[in-house]
């Protein structure tokens, strides 16, 4: 019983194919990071899952119920039509490198804006889950009026954060979430991401933070070139490399077995 | 001078109940031509930055035609020639409208500020934060959801500025209204020159006027960026 099925996805930007064949299957409670150097397709992969992207080729099934993908221009995948584009997005958020907050809407105005206007809650039930979300991510109501523009990095990232659980998603698609901040900022983010984590949530997190995916995921995926090279529970994975991409990865990236 | 003054200073201000002149009808054509041309901009512009081809082509045709040639041509083409076409003079609803100078001079100012003002909804539309669109589009909104509740507000507010210039230069394009007989402010100050000869009295009281309308509009328009530009950085 998979919460996200993914399978065999392709996806060509003109002639340079970035993914050539990716299949991933979330189980309830999953926590899988996804590591891979710069342009191994880690973020495209992700963006397909919530079809920002349009796998050439690849299918979806969310909750063992596919997401019917049918043929657009070039050649491209979409979803069957709007009404089912926007069940899929309501159900898998995703929380990006820079923030994305919109920056003319205050915090609560932020949290509260999709829940209101997509799934239909009422706005004082909204504000209510808003709240709560907030203090989850560590955010008082001191924040609640301010714009992104006045907050830290840290602070955007968390009101991402709690912006994407305020949809109550089935999966959370995180996209290099720390990658944008301050080293001294990064811990409070993927400290938040942990809480997450040990709540029981579905999430497929892209990271450069190979501790943090070590400590926190119960899988790591390997991906190189547009395919998966390696993928299993990250001691296996990250503390005894089989193939050499890996090795070299993460030799590069200076990470020590013992630490 | 003094007798300049006391003729003309009704006239120059507002002029007569039947008869509205001077600083009340050039007000009046401002604002009328910009609300309306603005009203039309909005769909247009949103047309331009995000429509299938079929709908970006005639509207950049439209805004290079009104942008490409002079206001004063658009209005004499809308003013003397468009009545002259038999099929206008014969048609019930047209004729009246183009025989009436006032109509035809909103028309014209109208359709030009709409040019200009759809040009620059449509720059500040494209210019709106790729990332936040597809924050959007992830959580879910989309089509008129998308566009009323995160685009536009965005790109309004972007554009208010820019469009604050737009009708200032507005207000001063409307002193071409008295080629078309109709008496605005422009108006009044040819006909107390030619009663008096006094140039300086005559134009520096009409330029006084459209100074003080400008010093209006730009203050409304800082109380509106006070108000909604307070979301952008301090520094």
């Amino acid at each position: 019983m998979n919460k996200l099925a993914v399978e065999n996805i392709h996806k060509r930007y003109g002639a340079t194919e970035v993914l050539k064949g990716v299949s991933l299957a979330a189980r309830p409670g999953d926590v899988i990071s996804i590591l891979g150097s710069s342009g191994s397709g880690k973020s495209t992969f992700l963006r397909c899952i919530n079809l920002l992207e349009q796998p050439n080729q690849g299918a979806i099934w969310l909750d063992d119920q596919e997401i019917k993908l049918r043929p657009g221009k070039h050649g491209m995948l979409r979803a069957e039509n709007r009404k089912a584009l926007q069940q899929l997005r309501m159900k898998v958020s995703m929380v990006f490198q820079s923030f994305n907050l919109w920056s003319h809407l205050n915090v609560l105005q932020n949290i509260i804006e999709a829940p209101v206007h997509v799934k239909k809650v009422p706005k004082p039930e909204a504000i209510t889950k808003a709240r709560a979300n907030l203090a989850k991510v560590g955010l008082n109501t001191d924040v609640e009026q301010k714009y992104p523009a006045q907050l830290s990095g840290g602070q955007q990232q968390r009101v991402a954060i709690a912006r994407a659980l305020t949809m109550d998603p089935e999966v959370m698609l995180f996209d290099e979430p720390t990658s944008a901040l301050d080293p001294e900022l990064v811990g409070e983010v993927l400290k938040v991401i942990q809480a997450l984590a040990t709540e029981g949530r579905t999430m497929i997190i892209v990271t450069h933070e190979i501790n943090f995916a070590r400590h926190v995921s119960n899988r790591v995926v390997f991906l190189s070139e547009g395919k998966i090279e390696e993928e299993g529970p990250p001691d296996e994975v990250l503390g005894r490399p089989k193939s050499e991409r890996l090795v070299q990865f993460l030799s590069g990236t200076r990470w020590n077995a013992a630490s | 001078m003094i007798d300049l003054i006391k003729q003309y200073w009704q006239p120059f201000l507002w002029g007569s109940p039947n008869h509205i002149s001077g600083l009340a009808m050039t007000l009046w054509l401002t604002v009328a031509s910009c609300v309306m041309g603005f009203a039309l901009a909005l769909p247009l512009s949103v047309g331009r930055a995000a429509g299938p081809l079929w709908m970006r082509w005639p509207i950049w045709l439209f805004t290079f035609v009104f942008r490409g040639t002079p206001l004063y041509i658009q209005l004499l083409i809308i003013y003397s020639a468009i009545y002259g076409l038999d099929f206008v003079r014969n048609t019930p609803g047209l004729g009246p409208f183009f025989k009436d100078a006032l109509n035809c001079t909103i028309l014209a100012f109208t359709v030009n500020t709409c040019a200009y003002t759809t040009e620059l909804l449509t720059g500040a539309v494209k210019a709106t934060p790729r990332g936040e669109v597809e924050a959007a589009r992830s959580l879910g909104l989309a089509g008129s959801s998308l566009y009323l509740r995160i685009i536009l507000p965005s790109a309004l507010r972007r554009a208010l500025p820019a469009y604050s210039n737009e009708v200032i230069l507005m207000l001063h394009a409307t002193s071409l209204a008295f080629t078309a007989t109709v008496p605005d402010i422009l108006k009044v100050a040819r006909d107390a020159y030619a009663d008096y000869y006094l140039p300086f009295p005559a134009f520096g009281i009409a330029a006084i006027l459209y100074a003080c309308l400008s010093l209006t509009f730009i203050s409304l328009f800082r109380k509106a960026e006070q108000k909604w530009l307070k979301h952008l950085p301090t520094t």
